[in-house]
């Protein structure tokens, strides 16, 4: 379990430049939960997930994991990194090898595991995000967006977090390439019942993989919730510059036109549901 | 205006010493008839073919196997290379890899000077193009001042300038904010009512082609589905198979109307939806 407890992060403090990208977060991340974070450009998202894994140091406030202070002075942060797995925007350009095993491998043999112990993992974790064999030779470089995306979302899974951060790992992608790593994603959530953290930008997937929601807005949580809980709130998400999905301003659209739908939907199968259940009387 | 029969395009794949690793058939017998003043979207997720379509049709690459003619030119004949190009223009994805110059009207006159058009003609050519694409007081901007949306409609321009009678662009919104989208989509209309240029848009937004008189659907090469919009639109799960992202209106009003509830085909926008759902009350 990660813990937060009154967490500030301030840049460049004591200079013109100084600027507050984290607030008095405190945040509770229990084992297993699916958890989405949304937030426009500059809200503290990045910030706030490299606090997960000790990349960033708080100006002040205390991170636990497992109950331990991860800045104390006796706590490893090298196995802090393999328990929390970060995948950071664009992660095909940190493949480095010179086949997809290779890759995928670095971070298991950098653990000290035996080569039995290596190849399991690296294999688990290729099948894990669709990684088919005819690809473990293949040079990084020949495979699709999507592909490569995988790949190195795969090298990340093979150290098997307890935790897996995903830095909006759908960004630049065409439909095709963004569905194939939303289907990992949920394997891997399906498969492994770890703790995944997704950062995106898409409200539309966000509503349909997560348990909860978590809104940044100007360094804070705005909104902490089920997606239904915060996407009720979409008058207010468009003034941090965000929206709701679809789906959700045609139900608000059809609530005002006077059709009694009980809430608004976050999904299309929610609103589906709704919808048929009021007309099929 | 432009009339592909049985149309293939293959290509070699080379490993690093030049062996040949494999055949990739990017085109597989395509079959297309363009008229004169259709506005034609080409749907298509990364690799489906619809790029390389567009290359064809403008003598970038020359067929394989099948014929090509570009009004009553036949692309495979090398000596009428520039008259293709000046008869089918085409606009890429990326706008600050096609601007030349370093200010707009010296952008747009580029086409018209390498084709030896005389001084005043080109006066007129600019002053008609700029105006046609709604940037003509940004005439003596530097093009690094405009946004992604302007500096697509200067690219337009300056295809404009060379008097085609098609314009072809390859996913021209792909990296645009969507008020640039908009921009862009709305201009391409305008020439294909005002001036009666053909328009062939190859895109994976769905929401761009509503308007469309005839949409294509391409995937492993091949022509998948056509159609008006409302056909193609009323296929969602087809439309998912092949990867293609479906607004969540249109594929909500496909899943009510697979539960029993009557509403029209292909519906696309949240006010078709509202006025079709509240009708049955």
């Amino acid at each position: 379990m990660l813990y937060l407890d009154n967490v500030n992060y301030i840049y460049q403090m004591g200079t013109a430049m100084e600027m507050h990208a984290l607030n008095n977060v405190s945040l509770e991340i229990p084992d297993g939960q699916f958890i989405g974070i949304i937030g426009h450009t500059g809200s503290g998202k990045s910030t706030l997930i490299q606090h997960f894994n000790g990349l960033v140091k708080p100006t002040s406030g205390t991170i636990y994991y497992n109950g331990r202070d991860i800045w104390d002075e006796d706590f490893s942060k090298k196995e802090l990194r393999t328990k929390v797995g970060l995948v950071f925007q664009y992660p095909e350009y940190q493949l480095f090898e010179t086949t997809v095993v290779k890759d995928v491998e670095f971070g298991p043999k950098n653990m000290k595991l035996d080569k039995l112990e290596c190849q399991l993992r690296t294999f688990g974790a290729l099948k894990t995000v669709g990684i088919g064999e005819e690809l473990y030779d293949a040079s990084p470089f020949e495979l699709s967006g999507g592909q490569k995306r995988r790949v190195a979302i795969a090298g990340v899974l093979a150290m098997q977090p307890d935790v897996l951060v995903l830095d909006e790992p759908t960004a630049g992608l065409d439909p095709r390439g963004r569905d194939e790593i939303l289907e990992a994603i949920f394997r891997i959530k399906q498969e492994r019942n770890i703790t995944v953290i997704l950062v995106s930008h898409s409200m539309e997937d966000v509503a349909r993989f997560v348990d909860r929601l978590i809104v940044m807005d100007h360094g804070s949580v705005r909104f902490d919730g089920t997606p239904k809980e915060v996407f009720a709130h979409y008058k207010e998400l468009e003034e941090i510059g965000l929206a709701a999905p679809e789906v959700t301003y045609l139900t608000a659209e059809l609530i005002e036109k006077g059709l009694p739908l009980p809430n608004v939907a976050t999904t299309v199968e929610e609103a589906k549901e709704m919808i048929m259940r009021f007309y099929k009387h | 205006m432009i009339k592909a029969r049985k149309l293939a395009y293959e290509y070699i794949r080379r490993d690093e010493e030049g062996n040949v690793e494999g055949i990739i058939r990017a085109l597989d017998g395509v079959d297309l008839d363009v008229k004169r003043g259709d506005f034609v979207a080409i749907l298509g997720h990364n690799g489906s073919g619809k790029s390389t379509i567009a290359k064809e049709i403008n003598a970038i690459l020359e067929p394989t196997e099948g014929t090509l003619y570009v009004d009553g030119i036949d692309v495979s004949n090398g000596e009428k290379v520039w008259e293709v190009r000046q008869t089918a223009g085409l606009v890429f994805q990326n706008p600050d890899n096609q601007i030349v110059a370093s200010v707009v009207e010296e952008d747009v006159a580029f086409g018209p000077e390498n084709l030896g058009v005389p001084t005043d003609e080109i006066h007129k050519r600019v002053d008609y193009a700029l105006e046609r694409v709604e940037m003509t007081s940004y005439r003596k901007s530097s093009p690094n001042a405009l946004s992604g949306g302007q500096k697509q409609r200067v690219a337009i321009a300056g295809i404009l300038a060379m008097k085609p009678k098609c314009i072809v662009l390859d996913e021209p919104t792909a990296m645009l904010d969507p008020g640039g989208r908009k921009e862009v989509i709305r201009t391409l209309h305008e020439l294909n009512k005002n001036e009666g240029i053909t328009i062939l848009l190859i895109t994976h937004y769905m929401t761009e082609v509503k308007d469309a008189d005839k949409v294509i659907v391409m995937d492993d090469g091949k022509i998948v589905m056509q159609g008006t919009p409302k056909q193609v639109f009323s296929r969602v799960d087809e439309l998912k198979a092949h990867h293609l992202d479906v607004p969540q209106v249109t594929e909500l009003a496909y899943e009510l109307k697979k539960g029993g509830i009557n509403l029209p085909d292909g519906i696309l926008t949240n006010k078709e939806f509202v006025d079709a759902l509240l009708g049955q009350r």
